[in-house]
């Protein structure tokens, strides 16, 4: 079995994988620093880097979402030029991933296949309803990110399986969203806590859909569902967003204590910043 | 194509891509890392490995023109693409890129270890945005990290680097003193040609790889290591302490040298050395440690010095009863009269203060080889202290001394770690024992573990001043430190503490006392500070209580107290020159008052808005005696004129990016009276180079600088006397032909008078400060010199958050002389950087935070605008007056700071690092109305 394979089409990965095991490397920011006091890599490695047709955002007519290639990286988020204004939450979280080294190669896939749980583009990605693609032997299944990640670093990716995009829906409505990140310094940061909000507008101008996602303070990112439930219906600029945010919406998190931050912060913080990002969010509501 | 089908893949592939413009094709395995292939097999060490994780961005090299961390790409995926290093940057004739020059002009490579990384990673940036903003600076170089620089004069270089660059400054003779000459070592740094420990070996070098305990305490019992070393083709041998030929014991202090080689049946720190495998590169890059025969027998570990001075505790050293490793005692005056007689006169205040492990985390992990030379060994490794290493390691191999050289490398940053051995006693014993070179590089995670810290400190104190006058009447103060496993510098920060508690003030009634205690942690040793900046941590924040528990400005509370010329120090020391505190604290008065009203107004609008922001300012002092505690301390320098014109410097303050290669030469040039540009530096190395110390204590331009100075002056002397020209005749070196005023000779025509090391007209000096040893209650005058500064923080505080945000520092130092501003204000810089660090992020918990994203040290975004002020009030010791600036710059930071976040907050947080959830407990448990 050759230790490194390095592919250009999809389907000559997913012959490998079949024929594998191997672990899958794309952009390789989580693969090599896993590797203890820079030990030499001792798994066989599948580059998928050179994939090229996996690369780029574009829309999907057929999902009706916007689709972001497996090999999508950071930089290229940050770069996208026809996205819709919703796309900021994940933008700002494109622009808060590690530094400019790490953006340039680290993909969003494998952000979400690392399963971190400070991963950045877990949360922006959950609150927009993101969906995976994942092809494998048995065909491509799409399933939706919410129960692609299973744990800390678990996703139901099989070993003969490679996700191939995310898929973004289009709801076909004006939205605003917000991405914020706390950690201890300006750059190069693991997350304390992080929040992703978005806000649909209805056809009356009100708040007819929200999404409130919160990471580090949990095994799996999650969605704050109560409080998303109590922003609908609501008309940012008139109403106070931030004031909806109530100390129980906490509950819904299981921060621990960690070299980072003390849970208890973890929890006070992450309600500190949905409240901003919601005030942000009202300030720029169409 | 690089692609194969499976089952016949090559152990390596010819990969092809384009380097620097060229084309290269090299056969790799396609796994390693780019940063491997780059520079070992490749030979381009300008690319450096700071940490392999993608923390650290000392290995940014541009891949189809983006900035990527050549550590995380796999050699198999540059096939076709193009990449280019700091190798690429000057033009093919080797004219420096604009970038390269203007990091010279402005002083953006201290010790030169994260600058190729930056230069690539401004590069980039560059080429899209010739003229960048500030923000768009610190974006693009967010992902490099420095410990030397502070980031300020990077961030200038770049945003600059496509304006005119200044031509660089070329004093004539005399006048190089006080000159902003760019650095003499910088070229080969920003070519990323410089040499640190991990960028020259032998070729056919063996390869060193340390087995070590990963646990605080554990008995172990090694297996049959020779049936293990013959299972492992490519492995020479396993060292353990029954390699070791000499004596199994090295330490900083001889008389307390205590740390083994490798340890002998107990571990005593997770990180403890105790066995070494040597073999062939790959074989033992690749081998996993874990798999040696060595059984663990963890046992319960002294994790605190309160368990390790517990009765009944296990003892770590034998001869040290309660673990206690040394004490430090001052007293002067009645301390008990002053705190506690009713004297409704006097208002006191009390507080505690706790400080973590901090790490030095230089860019550069420790790195070196060594090689044996007949029955002597050479040991090429990065160091800031090249005789005691010799020393040492002769001790270690059981040889003379005058077999033991030590050739120093550069060194990509030290800050006190690298006084201590790390490298040089595995390399050197792998050298001796198998008689191949032998190198080692410490990964990231193995400098954290195994190298020295600094003390974790628990602090308390009472001070008292009257409500009348101001005037401090007296300070009662304790400070235990946790000195770790091993002795390392633990007394000289248990001596050091207690003559610098007080502060730069008058304090009549006094009484310090320290004590190092042993436990089963890291070594704590020697950095940047010996102890003070945790003790001004607790000793200047608790001023400002006093001060607004009297009524009294807390800027003008220090001016009050300031120690003057004619005062006594609690020590006794009565200065009669040289003291320049007043004048630094005067210096900040017009920025005190001026932030303080900016800082009123923009916290009543928030008030007005509710806004959850406040500003604060703070103002913190500090003293620091430059060099040994009342110890000697001498330095010698050589200066000579071979016949051919050469002026040789032998100059052997070990430069760790602080700047002696330079300032050394500065003094010396205008003590002999030629131009700077005529001198040629010759290295620190002990087998042609006298012992001019440590780089440490802050001592290398005021010890080192003076025997520059009276070296200089020598030569002078005999050059005069050989030309039998007046005292005030001018120097002239043109070629060979030297010439003092209207007489001259011809140097050629001395040939026949050289000395065995080639000058003919030559000179040598030694200079060692004037002390006094002190005596058992610590009266004495233990330095010649101190340096004195202040520093003023404006920050902003996110009150529900608990972020804090360090906007501006005003730094006031009194340096005796300038001699490079440029230099001295970039010591400034990176000392702010490490102050901020040791106050808002930093902790070392072993087991724990042993990567560069688990302990984070502060980013280029991280950094405020910083102002140096440079008080010139002239040391009559020091060399035209210098004195040493490399510590006492970090000293006042942290308690700025933190007096700061109290300013804005009305909170007291003096348990170090103040953390966002630190922060906003504080203010939570005040918000709540109880006291912290």
């Amino acid at each position: 079995m050759p230790r490194y394979v390095r592919v250009h089409t999809l389907e000559d990965a997913l012959a490998h994988l079949v024929a594998g095991p191997f672990r899958v490397i794309a952009g390789g920011t989580d693969v090599f620093p896993a590797l203890v006091d820079g030990a030499p890599m001792r798994e066989a490695m599948l580059d998928i880097s050179g994939i090229t047709a996996l690369r780029g955002i574009g829309f999907d007519e057929e999902a009706s979402a916007w689709r972001l290639g497996a090999l999508t990286t950071w930089a290229d988020v940050q770069r996208a030029r026809m996205v819709p204004p919703w796309f900021a939450t994940l933008r700002r979280a494109a622009r808060e991933v590690g530094g400019v080294q790490i953006q340039a190669v680290g993909t969003v896939a494998g952000n979400l296949c690392n399963a971190s749980p400070a991963a950045d583009g877990v949360v922006p990605l959950l609150a927009l309803d993101a969906r995976v693609e994942i092809a494998g032997p048995r065909g491509v299944r799409v399933e939706p990110l919410a129960s692609f990640i299973t744990g800390v670093r678990r996703t139901t990716r099989t070993p003969d399986e490679l996700v191939t995009g995310i898929l973004v829906p289009e709801p076909g409505r004006p939205g605003v969203s917000d991405f914020l990140k706390l950690g201890a310094r300006h750059s190069l940061v693991i997350s304390i806590a992080m929040v992703a909000v978005v806000l649909w507008q209805d056809s009356d101008g009100a708040v007819g859909e929200a999404a409130v996602a919160v990471g580090a303070c949990s095994p799996v990112a999650v969605r704050l569902t109560d409080l998303e439930a109590r922003l609908v219906g609501l008309r940012p600029g008139v109403d106070d967003l931030a004031a909806q945010v109530r100390e129980a919406d906490g509950d819904a998190l299981s921060p621990i204590d960690d070299v980072r931050a003390t849970a208890a912060y973890r929890r006070e913080a992450a309600l500190v910043l949905i409240r901003r990002a919601l005030t942000r969010c009202a300030e720029v509501w169409p | 194509m690089i692609e194969t089908t499976p089952g016949a893949f090559p152990e390596t592939i010819p990969v092809t891509f384009t380097l620097n413009g060229r084309a290269v094709t090299v056969s790799v395995e396609p796994l390693r890392r780019l940063t491997e292939v780059l520079r070992e097999d490749l030979g381009l060490i300008g690319t450096k490995v700071g940490c392999d994780a993608g923390d650290c961005g000392a290995c940014t090299v541009l891949i189809d023109g983006a900035p990527v961390c050549a550590c995380m790409v796999p050699a198999g995926r540059v096939q076709g693409a193009e990449v280019e290093t700091v190798e690429g940057l000057s033009a093919p004739d080797g004219t420096l890129s604009a970038l390269q020059d203007a990091f010279l002009r402005y002083g953006a490579a201290q010790c030169g270890i994260c600058t190729p990384g930056m230069l690539m990673a401004a590069t980039a940036l560059l080429r899209r945005t010739p003229h960048p903003s500030e923000g768009q600076v610190i974006r693009a170089l967010g992902g490099v990290l420095c410990r030397c620089t502070g980031y300020r004069k990077i961030i200038a270089a770049v945003m600059h680097a496509n304006d005119p660059v200044p031509d660089a400054l070329e004093p004539p003779a005399g006048v190089a003193v006080g000159t902003r000459v760019d650095r003499l070592d910088g070229p080969p740094k920003v070519r990323g040609t410089d040499r640190f420990g991990a960028d020259a070996w032998p070729d056919d070098a063996l390869r060193v790889r340390v087995v070590r305990s990963p646990h605080a305490r554990a008995r172990f019992t090694v297996g049959d290591l020779d049936a293990f070393v013959a299972g492992h083709p490519g492995l020479v041998r396993v060292l353990t302490a029954a390699d070791v030929p000499g004596r199994n014991r090295f330490g900083v202090i001889p008389p307390l040298a205590d740390q083994p080689v490798f340890a002998e049946e107990e571990a005593r720190y997770r990180g403890d050395a105790v066995a070494a495998v040597v073999g062939e590169d790959a074989v033992v890059r690749a081998l996993d440690l874990a798999a040696l025969p060595i059984d663990w027998e963890p046992l319960a570990p002294l994790t605190s010095p309160a368990a390790a001075r517990a009765e009944g505790s296990p003892l770590l050293h034998a001869g040290r009863p309660g673990n206690v490793l040394a004490r430090g005692l001052v007293e002067t005056g009645s301390v008990l009269a002053a705190l506690f007689e009713p004297d409704p006169d006097i208002v006191r205040v009390a507080g505690h203060a706790t400080t973590p492990f901090v790490e030095h985390a230089p860019i550069e992990p420790e790195a070196g080889y060594a090689r044996r030379v007949g029955d002597g060994i050479e040991i090429v490794a990065c160091t800031q202290a090249p005789y005691m290493d010799r020393d040492d390691m002769a001790a270690i191999l059981g040889l003379p001394l005058e077999a033991v050289v030590i050739r120093p490398t550069a060194v990509g940053g030290g800050f006190g770690t690298k006084l201590d051995l790390s490298v040089q006693p595995f390399v050197a014993l792998a050298a001796w024992v198998t008689g191949r070179p032998a190198r080692m590089v410490y990964s990231r995670g193995e400098s954290m573990r195994a190298t020295t810290k600094r003390h974790p400190a628990r602090l308390s104190a009472r001070v008292a001043a009257r409500r009348s006058t101001g005037r401090l009447v007296g300070m009662d103060f304790e400070g235990t430190f946790d000195t770790g496993a091993y002795a390392s510098w633990g007394p000289t920060v248990a001596n050091r503490v207690p003559v610098h508690a007080s502060g730069p003030y008058h304090m009549p009634a006094y009484r310090a006392a320290s004590v190092a205690v042993h436990t089963h942690n890291p070594p704590s040793g020697a950095f940047r500070g010996f102890g003070v900046p945790q003790t001004a941590v607790l000793q200047e924040t608790l001023f400002d209580e006093l001060a607004d528990a009297i009524g009294f400005d807390r800027l003008a509370f220090r001016i009050v107290n300031a120690l003057q010329v004619g005062t006594p120090t609690v020590t006794g020391q009565v200065f009669t020159q040289g003291v320049g505190i007043r004048a630094c604290l005067e210096a900040l008065s017009d920025d005190w008052v001026r932030s303080r009203a900016e800082a009123a107004g923009f916290n009543a609008s928030a008030r007005r808005d509710g806004r959850p922001e406040r500003r604060g300012v703070g103002v913190a002092g500090m003293w620091y005696g430059c060099g040994n505690t009342a110890l000697p301390n001498p330095s010698t320098i050589r200066v000579g004129l071979r016949a051919d014109g050469t002026l040789c410097l032998h100059q052997g303050a070990v430069d760790i990016g602080q700047g002696s290669n330079t300032v050394i030469a500065q003094i010396c040039a205008d003590a002999l009276g030629l131009p700077l540009d005529r001198i040629t530096r010759v290295a620190a190395d002990t087998d042609i180079t006298p012992d001019a110390g440590k780089t440490s204590a802050s001592r290398q331009t005021f010890v080192t600088g003076k025997a520059a100075l009276l070296a200089g002056q020598a030569l002078r002397s005999t050059i005069l006397r050989r030309l039998n020209a007046p005292a005030d005749a001018r120097l002239h070196l043109d070629g060979t032909r030297l010439s003092a005023g209207d007489r001259a000779l011809d140097l050629r025509t001395l040939a026949d008078e050289a000395d065995a090391r080639g000058y003919v007209l030559a000179a040598a000096e030694t200079f060692d400060p004037p002390t006094l040893p002190l005596d058992a209650k610590g009266q004495g005058e233990p330095y010649a010199a101190f340096g004195w500064g202040a520093h003023l923080a404006e920050v902003r505080v996110d009150l529900e958050l608990g972020r804090v945000i360090v906007d501006r520092m005003t730094c006031a130092h009194d340096v005796g002389r300038a001699v490079n501003p440029t230099l001295i204000e970039g010591q400034v810089e990176g000392g702010v950087a490490q102050g901020l660090g040791l106050a808002l992020m930093e902790a070392y918990i072993p087991g724990r935070s042993e990567t560069l994203h688990d302990y984070l040290i502060p980013t280029a975004g991280d950094m405020p605008e910083i102002r140096t002020i440079l008080v010139e009030d002239p040391d009559a010791h020091g060399p035209y007056g210098a004195k040493g600036i490399g510590e006492q710059v970090l000293i006042p930071t942290a308690p700025a700071i933190l007096n700061a976040i109290r300013d804005a907050t009305g909170v007291t947080v003096r348990d170090l690092p103040v953390t966002p959830d630190r922060l906003r407990a504080a203010l939570a448990r005040a918000q709540a109305g109880t006291r912290p």
